[in-house]
């Protein structure tokens, strides 16, 4: 459990993270979402105690990081990719760490081989690809047994495999009743893991909320029908999730809460001739584009002309 | 034999599968022992230290009894004695060791190391007491151990000549730990600088500067200040810890000690200070 109050943090004139509230809870995956420079990274700083925030309050499991008798145990944190010596290897880093806890030396090879680096644990890790640097740092943050696991942006520089791989750990780590916080900037990946999303941009709260409201709230999963009878159909498509609407006197209908499929199945049953069928997704991309659109630090000047507006 | 059993099976459902860990000073410092000796650069710079301690003590020895047999003998190696003599790559051991120290503490800043370390150990300061603690002694025994291995095979050199000194002579050991001691002081600010300036190049550079340039840019001023300041800079009171006879207005051994001491005390509470207060 990771709870922020008013968590702000200045650098000069420039505020980095701007009065933020947020809580992520154990159990599931919660995203942390935001384009470039919106404070995620500043924020999970904070979190382990690295960034001190200028006011306001970071606490994990009740305490702020650094009250905890065993902060690896607590928290395990990949942060920038590069926090390893490049002289050192591997397998000698995550001892270094282990024997500040006290951890025993059977755990780093467990990590080592549940981050896939057995074969090249024992040499130099500034000979490691960006992909493997991952890997380790993943292995150290895991390293702890850790109650809450934070991942700042864990698949930048994997390969297929190894997104997949992330994938599936964060969603096995959830599932064991841990918190998982992971910041990424893409909103497609965040929305095959996350269940929750922390949205943020220019270091304030955008949104708090899940994958599934997020696309409601911003209008997707519609389908429209265009029917002969539509009030005939309104009837058998009427259900507790089932929202339908439509002007009086038009064969136009919009039905969300039901897939196309659905929406077609019924309709036969029914005997109700449709003359057209079409699910309209927003993208979660677009949604998230929406979300952060006035608070994106750096406009492409060629981009999409939404975006070109001055923020 | 099957009731022992049951218990430990019942015991361990009971008892919360996670172990419990924790950090503590001792454990810091095992961490920073295995750092220091898993890199590379640890060996090839504490060899380097070692061979520049005792091969130039050694050359300077032979040297001086060429000098002496060719009866064509330098005024800087007239009132030399054995012990300034085989000490005389403490010079260049010190910037070995001093540039060790700043690799120790800033390379973690320069390679990205010190965001793992400090994420494990938040409380920051035990880091940089087991750093201090660690480098000073490796360097404390390996300045010691050198400066007697340099002593005993330069006095055999000079054996016969009037700087010739044995250990049991009064002062020299004295001096020869006085030298292990100054180099592990060295070691020790290495790694305050490298905490303070969280740069590898600038750590080098103030330590060079301290060690070496201040001491001769000082000359440039009043004589009167000269003599008030000179004895106290760290380089000159570091040196009064060895030398065997003491120039006139340099401090006594216990004094150089001192001043050396409060020196070294000041760039540790310096990084100390840096360390807790800004961000990583």
């Amino acid at each position: 459990m990771i709870e922020a109050q008013q968590l702000t943090k200045r650098y000069g004139e420039k505020t980095a993270v701007d009065g933020l509230d947020f809580t992520v809870r154990p159990g599931t995956v919660t995203g942390f979402l935001g384009p470039n420079g919106a404070g995620k990274s500043t924020t999970m700083r904070m979190i382990v105690g690295l960034d001190a925030p200028t006011s306001g309050s970071v606490t994990v499991n009740g305490r702020r990081y650094a009250q905890h008798r065993a902060p690896l145990q607590e928290v395990g944190a990949l942060l920038e990719a590069k926090s390893v010596h490049p002289g050192r290897s591997a397998h000698n880093h995550l001892k270094a760490l282990a024997l500040t806890h006290g951890i025993p030396g059977r755990r780093v090879d467990e990590v080592i081989e549940l981050a896939g680096l057995g074969s090249v644990a024992r040499k130099r890790a500034g000979a490691f690809s960006l992909g493997m640097g991952q890997r380790l740092g993943i292995a150290a943050a895991l390293l702890g047994d850790p109650h809450t696991v934070m991942l700042d942006e864990p698949v930048n520089g994997l390969d297929p495999e190894g997104v997949l791989w992330i994938r599936n750990l964060l969603t096995q780590l959830a599932s064991e009743g841990r918190t998982v916080f992971v910041s990424s900037h893409l909103m497609s990946e965040m929305a095959l893991v996350a269940d929750h999303l922390i949205v943020v941009g220019r270091g304030r709260l955008l949104a708090d909320t899940t994958v599934r409201d997020l696309i409601r709230e911003t209008g997707g999963d519609t389908v429209k029908v265009a029917t002969a009878d539509p009030a005939r159909l309104r009837d058998v498509l009427a259900g507790p999730d089932v929202v339908v609407t439509g002007r009086v006197g038009s064969e136009e209908l919009q039905v969300t809460g039901l897939t196309a499929r659905e929406i077609g199945l019924k309709a036969a049953e029914h005997g109700i001739a449709l003359f057209e069928l079409s699910a309209r997704t927003v993208s979660l991309e677009d949604a998230f584009m929406e979300l952060t659109r006035d608070a994106v630090e750096y406009h492409g000047t060629t981009g999409v002309e939404s975006l070109g507006r001055p923020a | 034999m099957s009731t022992t059993l049951t218990t430990t099976a019942g015991q361990r459902e009971a008892a919360p599968a996670r172990p419990a860990y924790r950090v503590t000073g001792r454990r810091v410092l095992r961490a920073e022992w295995a750092k220091l000796w898993s890199l590379r650069s640890t060996w090839i710079t504490l060899g380097l230290g070692l061979l520049f301690l005792v091969a130039f003590g050694l050359i300077a020895a032979t040297r001086y009894r060429s000098g002496i047999g060719s009866g064509r003998m330098d005024r800087d190696f007239a009132r030399s004695t054995a012990v300034s003599l085989s000490l005389f790559g403490t010079n260049f051991a010190q910037l070995a060791l001093g540039v060790l120290g700043v690799l120790v503490t800033a390379g973690e800043y320069s390679t990205g190391v010190i965001r793992s370390t400090m994420a494990a150990v938040p409380r920051r300061l035990p880091v940089l007491w087991s750093k201090a603690a660690v480098f000073g002694t490796v360097a404390l025994v390996l300045g010691t151990a050198g400066a007697f291995v340099a002593f005993v095979f330069g006095s055999r050199i000079l054996s016969g000549t009037p700087a010739a000194l044995g250990l049991s002579h009064s002062g020299v050991v004295r001096s020869l730990l006085g030298a292990g001691l100054y180099l592990g002081l060295v070691a020790v600010i290495g790694i305050a600088l490298g905490a303070l300036l969280r740069s590898v190049a600038g750590g080098i550079s103030v330590l060079v500067a301290t060690l070496m340039l201040i001491p001769g840019l000082v000359t440039l001023l009043p004589t009167s200040w000269q003599s008030d300041i000179s004895p106290y800079l760290p380089s000159n009171a570091g040196q009064s810890m060895f030398a065997l006879t003491q120039d006139a207005g340099a401090l006594s051994p216990a004094d150089g000690l001192l001043v050396f001491l409060g020196w070294t005390v000041l760039a540790l509470a310096g990084a100390a200070y840096r360390l807790v207060r800004s961000d990583v």
